[in-house]
């Protein structure tokens, strides 16, 4: 069986997106046709924060899907977007994290490339000595690096290889966009530092991860111990219109006991921190929620946990294995107070992070469960079959609506 | 930038034999450190700091471009208890047997109240259906006092090259 043919004898349960076939973690073709249609599809992939890039010339590298591209200031201001791979042999030509360059010169050949992306030179054009050079139709202008649809709102950067995509603040929606801008609501960001890690599991998991407020109250012994996000707080689950991006938002409680925290077997009453500045919030944003985490399809989670701020912009590696890169930031008028919560508060999260630490252990885990029983599904019903926002955390919901998305923009059709 | 890991030991006022001692002293202390992380006597490794201290593991490129965020920030002793306590009671994570390797200790000042030194570190994992592999490689840039009758930490960084870790980090490092 061709790839394709493997492909279209998939069929999704009947029961919709109420179930999850464990293929959709493990099978390449599936992943193959994720970077097509999702990855370099009519999207908006998070790519760098304006304030990374902030001088003419500056420079940095990111990931779309599995592409790698550059992300750069011009000499107008202006922020570009274009694939990391020399139009002549597909070399990774910028080989640099980050910095200041006028010029990208592929090591191979020499095809030097400006900050546009645009190809401005290469060696032995018109030949030596009247032998060989490229032929004299051939145009540098038609021959750049391939260039991405760049989009900017309040500091943070999107680009999509789909020139088709419609404009961010529809692709959000008003309810996406409104949490969007309440975090970024045009002050000046300052970059924070960063963290990354590998997690051997696919990328879906991850964003499920951030959609399902169930697992926090039970998985996370730190949340829920310390009041910090719990299912009997005042919490929403809210998505845009086609369900592929969502909000959790929750409002910080106590360490207190009652009936919910019976049904919780990791609260520790017993558990008290020595140094209770670690989680010490002070309100920053309009409204009262503590928390919001969204989850921007296809490839970024915006944390607002208390008063740490971070990107969290996953690169995916292969259908078993993901980075996950995070950006901490703050605000270039953060008092020194709130500069160093920041910091404390970001002990949450991480590779190390107090709370984060459970899930990508977990995520492995499910990874490992997953891939071994392909025609498996996962159940997905805590909270009905509804797709729609709700007023509170025991639900299922925000992954229900992502997977319905995913169903569409895959063309996988149900059984039945 | 501040390359701290491009610093040149100073002159020492103190005499050749004292700095062999001294150098035996941290390489004993750096030994005592890698001990009670490897067999998990997390309740000793506070013991390892004085009160007032501070305790960092943050990625290279955080140091090289000045920013302050870690992935392991204890800015006291109790902050560092916090951490450990956690590692033991509130996280679920796999079981997995650490090790670390401490090389390359260089005393970089010896003054009177503060010794300024470095080494290298390299930390393995073993974990249930998993070859053995490399959490992290980096090296300590520390602040070490006299404390009582040992010398402890008042500062201790672990600045590691890996910039990508595998899955997650436990416990200290």
């Amino acid at each position: 069986m061709d790839a394709i043919t493997q492909l279209q004898s998939r069929t999704w349960p009947a029961e919709g997106a109420a179930r999850v076939p464990f293929w959709v973690y493990s099978d390449q073709n599936v992943y193959g046709r994720e970077q097509e249609r999702i990855f370099s599809g009519p999207n908006w992939s998070y790519v760098a924060l304006e304030a990374e890039i902030p001088n003419p010339y500056d420079f940095i590298r990111a990931n779309i899907g599995d592409k790698p591209v550059v992300v750069t200031r011009d000499g107008n201001g202006s922020v570009n977007v274009f694939a990391n791979h020399c139009a002549h042999r597909g070399v990774v030509f910028c080989r640099h994290a980050r910095g200041n360059a006028q010029r990208f010169i592929c090591p191979y050949h020499q095809w030097t490339y400006d900050s546009t992306g645009m190809l401005v030179a290469m060696p032995f054009r018109r030949g030596y000595k009247g032998k060989g050079g490229m032929d004299p139709e051939f145009k540098l202008q038609e021959h750049g690096a391939e260039a991405l649809k760049v989009a900017v709102r309040n500091g943070v950067i999107f680009a999509s290889f789909d020139f088709a995509v419609p404009p961010l603040e529809d692709f959000l929606g008003p309810k996406m966009l409104g949490y969007f801008d309440r975090v970024f609501d045009g002050r000046e960001l300052e970059i924070l530092g960063y963290m990354r890690q590998r997690i051997p599991c696919n990328w879906k998991f991850m964003f499920e991860n951030i959609k399902d407020p169930y697992h926090a109250s039970v998985l996370h012994v730190f949340l829920i111990t310390f009041g910090l996000f719990r299912l009997d707080q005042r919490s929403a689950v809210e998505m845009d219109e086609t369900g592929r991006h969502a909000a959790l938002i929750s409002r910080k409680g106590e360490q207190m006991i009652n009936e919910a925290t019976l049904e919780m077997a990791n609260f520790r009453e017993d558990l008290k921190l020595n140094d209770p500045r670690l989680i010490e919030p002070a309100r920053e944003f309009p409204g009262d929620a503590t928390v919001v985490m969204q989850t921007i399809f296809p490839n970024v989670i915006v944390q607002q946990q208390s008063n740490t701020l971070a990107m969290r912009q996953m690169v995916t590696r292969g259908p078993h294995a993901f980075d996950l890169n995070w950006t901490f930031f703050g605000f270039k008028d953060d008092t020194p107070e709130l500069r160093q919560r920041r910091i404390r508060q970001a002990n949450l999260m991480g590779p190390a992070g107090l709370v984060s630490v459970d899930d990508s252990e977990v995520l492995a885990l499910s990874q490992e469960g997953a891939e071994v029983f392909p025609d498996t599904d996962a159940v997905l019903e805590m909270g009905g079959r509804s797709t729609a926002d709700t007023d509170h955390m025991v639900t299922e919901a925000g992954v229900r609506a992502f997977y319905k998305h995913y169903m569409e923009v895959m063309g996988f059709d149900h059984a039945g | 930038m501040t390359m701290l890991v491009e610093a040149q030991p100073q002159a020492s006022v103190a005499p050749m034999a004292s700095l062999q001692e001294l150098h035996f002293e941290i390489e004993r202390l750096n030994s005592e450190y890698a001990r009670v992380l490897d067999s998990e006597r997390f309740e000793e490794f506070p013991e390892l700091f004085v009160e007032d201290c501070l305790y960092r593991v943050v990625p290279r490129e955080n140091h090289l471009l000045g920013l302050p965020i870690a992935v392991i920030h204890c800015e006291s002793k109790g902050m560092i208890k916090d951490r450990v306590n956690a590692a033991r009671e509130s996280t679920m994570a796999e079981p997995r047997t650490l090790r670390h390797f401490i090389t390359n200790t260089r005393i970089l000042e010896s003054g009177d109240e503060v010794i300024r030194a470095e080494a290298n570190v390299l930390v393995v994992q073993t974990m249930i259906n998993r070859m053995t592999e490399i959490v992290l490689s980096g090296f300590y840039l520390d602040r070490i006092v006299r404390s009582g009758d040992r010398l402890r930490f008042k500062e201790r960084l672990c600045i590691y090259d890996s910039l990508l870790l595998p899955t997650s980090l436990i416990a200290p490092v």
